[in-house]
Parts: C-alpha cells; sequence; structure tokens
C-alpha cells in the first residue's frame, strides 16, 4: 500500500509517502510563500492527479495540477478561474477543491473567496463560474467569517450529478436539485450565535460531511455547534453532547462506515484551543450519539494550537488513516482509525489543509 | 514603446527574459499588452478586474505609478517600467 499525504500550509506545500502509515517521507516545501489552503488527490484515473490551490501574497492566487504525484506541477496559460468581467469581482483565493462523483471522472469543482462555486470538465485545469449560485440573491447578504468571505465545502451527491451541496463562512449550508441552476439554504436547526435570531441563510458553517454511502445524513461543524441532519439537510438536530465544547472547524466523514465521524473541538468561542490544552480528536460512531476521545499518542497538555476545516481528512484505505495537522506545524496520523496516533511531521507552518489517499 | 524589467521571481512566466519591450501610452495599455503576450505574467501583476497587486510596485521612470495614477499612468517614449515585488509578508 502507498499513501500519499498532502499537507497544505500558510507557507508551502508538503507531500509525505508511507507504506504502513507510520514511518513517513517527506519532501517539500513547495510553493514556498505561498498559503495553500486547498489541495486535492483525484484518485479517479490510473495515477492520480493532484490539485491545489496556490496563493502568492505578492502575486495573487492560483491554481495548480500535477500528473506526477506532485514531481511538477503546471497551471495554463489563461488563468484556470478567474470571474468574468461582468461580475466585478476577483479570485481572492481558493478554498476547496473537489474531484465530481465517479459517473463524472472529468469534473472538479472549486469554492472560492469572494463565495462562489467553479466547476471544470477537464479535469480541473479550468474552470467556469456556476452562475447559478453566483446570481443568487442572497449573496450580497453574504458576509466573512473570521478568515474571509468563502465557499469551503462542497459535496457532490454521489449518485445524481444534478444534487449538490455547499457550505460557506457565512451564508450556511445551499444545496441545487438542478446541476446548480438553483440553489436554497438548507440550514434549518443551525444556530448562530452572532444573530438575535436563528436565520434561514447566514450561520457560520465551519464544515459539512457526508458518508458516499448515506450521502443524505450529513454532519456539520458549526460556529457553535454541531449537527446532524438525516434528511439531506432539510433540517439539523445538535450532536453536541458527548464532546467537550462544541466549537471547532473540521468535520470529517469516515470512507466506509456510515454513521462513523471525526471533529476536533476548541474551546468556543473566544479561546479557541482544545479544551486545558489537551489536543484530543473526538469520533462517534453511531452519528454523533455519543463521542469518544481518541488521544494516545497526542499531546496531553499544552497544546495551545488548532485544527483548521480542511486540516483534517480520512484516506481511502480500508481500514482507514485518518489525518490532521495543527496551526502549530504538527502533523499526526492514525492508521486504526483514530485509536492510535503517530507524528508524522512538526516544526511546518500553519497546517491549512491535508488530503490523503492510496495511491498504489 | 516602454521596457519593462522583470524581477528573477517573475522571468519564468516572460519566456525567461529579464526584460520586455511593450509598446502601450499607460500602464494599463503595457500590462494589456503583457497579458495578450504572457498571460500567466499579466496575472501576477494584476488581477482579473484589473487592479495592480496591492504587493506589486510599478516604477515609472523611478516614481510608483500609485503617484502617476495606477494604470493610467503615462508612459513616454523610451519609458522604463520597474516592476518590483514591495516589502510584504512573513
Amino acid at each position: 500500500m502507498d499513501i500519499l499525504l498532502a499537507i497544505g500550509t500558510r507557507k508551502g506545500l508538503w507531500l509525505a509517502r508511507s507504506s504502513d502509515r507510520r514511518n513517513w517521507e517527506i519532501s517539500g516545501p513547495q510553493f514556498p510563500v505561498a498559503d495553500v489552503k486547498a489541495v486535492a488527490i483525484d484518485t479517479r484515473r490510473e495515477t492520480p492527479g493532484l490539485l491545489a490551490g496556490v496563493l502568492n501574497s505578492h502575486f495573487g492566487p492560483t491554481m495548480v495540477t500535477s500528473d506526477d504525484l506532485g514531481a511538477t506541477w503546471s497551471e495554463p496559460d489563461d488563468a484556470p478561474i478567474a470571474f468574468p468581467a461582468d461580475t466585478e469581482a476577483a479570485l481572492e483565493g481558493v478554498w476547496q477543491l473537489r474531484p465530481g462523483p465517479a459517473a463524472e471522472p472529468d469534473v472538479v469543482y472549486a469554492g472560492v473567496e469572494p463565495s462562489a462555486l467553479f466547476r471544470s470538465t477537464d479535469g480541473g485545469r479550468t474552470f467556469e463560474l456556476v452562475r447559478g449560485l453566483w446570481d443568487h440573491p442572497h449573496r450580497t447578504e453574504w458576509f466573512p467569517g473570521g478568515g474571509g468571505k468563502a465557499l469551503h465545502t462542497i459535496i457532490p451527491h454521489p449518485q445524481d450529478a444534478n444534487r449538490m451541496a455547499v457550505a460557506m463562512s457565512t451564508g450556511g449550508v445551499y444545496q441545487t436539485v438542478d446541476g446548480g441552476q438553483s440553489w436554497k439554504p438548507t440550514n434549518t436547526g443551525i444556530t448562530a450565535e452572532f444573530l438575535p435570531e436563528p436565520p434561514e441563510y447566514g450561520q457560520c458553517v465551519h464544515k459539512v460531511a457526508a458518508h458516499p454511502s448515506e450521502p443524505d445524513r450529513m454532519y456539520l461543524q458549526n460556529h457553535g455547534g454541531v449537527f446532524r441532519s438525516v434528511d439531506a439537510g432539510q433540517t439539523w438536530q445538535s450532536i453536541a453532547d458527548g464532546v467537550p465544547d462544541d466549537f471547532g472547524f473540521p468535520m470529517v466523514a469516515h470512507p466506509h462506515r456510515p454513521g462513523v465521524i471525526y471533529n476536533f473541538p476548541l474551546t468556543a468561542s473566544m479561546m479557541r484551543f482544545p479544551p486545558k490544552g489537551r489536543c484530543a480528536v473526538y469520533r462517534s460512531e453511531n452519528g454523533g450519539d455519543s463521542w469518544t476521545e481518541l488521544s494516545d499518542g497526542l499531546p496531553e497538555q499544552g497544546f495551545w494550537s488548532a485544527v483548521m476545516r480542511d486540516a483534517m481528512c480520512a484516506d481511502d484505505a480500508d481500514p482507514a488513516g485518518i489525518y490532521f495537522g495543527s496551526r502549530n506545524g504538527e502533523v499526526y496520523a492514525s492508521a486504526d482509525e483514530g485509536d492510535h496516533w503517530r507524528l508524522v511531521a512538526d516544526h511546518l507552518p500553519d497546517v491549512l489543509c491535508v488530503r490523503a489517499a492510496v495511491i498504489g | 514603446m516602454a521596457t519593462v524589467r522583470l524581477p528573477s521571481v517573475l522571468r519564468p512566466d516572460a519566456g525567461g527574459a529579464a526584460e520586455l519591450e511593450v509598446s502601450g501610452a499607460t500602464l494599463g495599455a503595457v500590462l494589456d499588452e503583457i497579458g495578450m503576450r504572457f498571460p500567466a505574467l499579466e496575472r501576477r501583476l494584476r488581477d482579473e478586474s484589473g487592479a495592480l497587486r496591492r504587493y506589486v510596485n510599478f516604477y515609472v521612470d523611478g516614481e510608483e505609478c500609485r503617484r502617476l495614477g495606477g494604470t493610467a499612468a503615462a508612459l513616454g517614449p523610451g519609458a522604463e517600467v520597474m516592476v518590483i515585488p514591495s516589502v510584504a509578508g512573513g
């Protein structure tokens, strides 16, 4: 088994390879002064493709692709992602890259700042704006979360290419059933502590995950609150009992076991550190009815860092590997679905995203 | 015709050239022509709405362009445009 772990940080991209998820060979940095918030490993082709959103502080954002597992990268002459002139908008950053469903092997989606969805039909080389979402009348009322006004979550329906969910901070969850032509907010039950009343939209949703074999069951880490939907997002219920705090950023669904989810609780919302400085991932094996602390091999105290929304992931192996990276530049991996953890790398810049996959 | 001098970090986007001879009566026009010839280079210098990248300075005959009207900065014959990344980042 050959596992590739891509680690995007505030100052570059690192790539790690392992055959056992315990011992790693690490290379990097690539794009050394660039913010890499989004990475994807597209396993729908014989040699997996890599995609990365790269933001250079001087020269702006772009996205790049690799057909040789990260040895070399390229971008087309014309901007791969750019807002059309009539929008009077300009790309500020790429926050999410998500390969489309298996039935559309050349489709890749990008979520960007300012909040917008782009779609590629050439494997992620070039993208077009999804107008249906950009033209939504709510758009002018979406406002920035602490990190910016961005579309950070994209969940294509695994069987129905016309269905998709996206999430943004702030804005909440929006879904389409007609291939992106129209969208509606699906946030009933999701709280917004920074607004006087629970709104139809405008929640600061941090991350949403769904299991590929149960796409109508969705799990959501909010800015205050952890939620589950069993009706494809039409309504949401709290599943925060059992976690030490309901603030946090990532939400990860197990790739093979429905109902198994992971998050990384932080003390809300003016602290934003793990409770008592104890580094711990939390796992539920029943869709959030109960939770278990997973901390074997993780720092027990003095861990004054946090895990960002895309800095936790699962690979697609069986048993699944779980990974996370922290703002203090540490990356941990578990080869046994979270029961035990080992350090992959440390002394990296802030980790913004991790993605892992079996590549051989 | 203006001479546009590029920092080393941007030369790969100009086919390796350290200098470009570009026609244009204003900085904006020069960037338009750069965009025709080297689109990847152009988007390092300004975004798709035409706004100059905030941390890139353009010295037109020794004066930073933002004191001369930004992209409307007029370029005389034989003007020199030096592209210099500003002091930024961490």
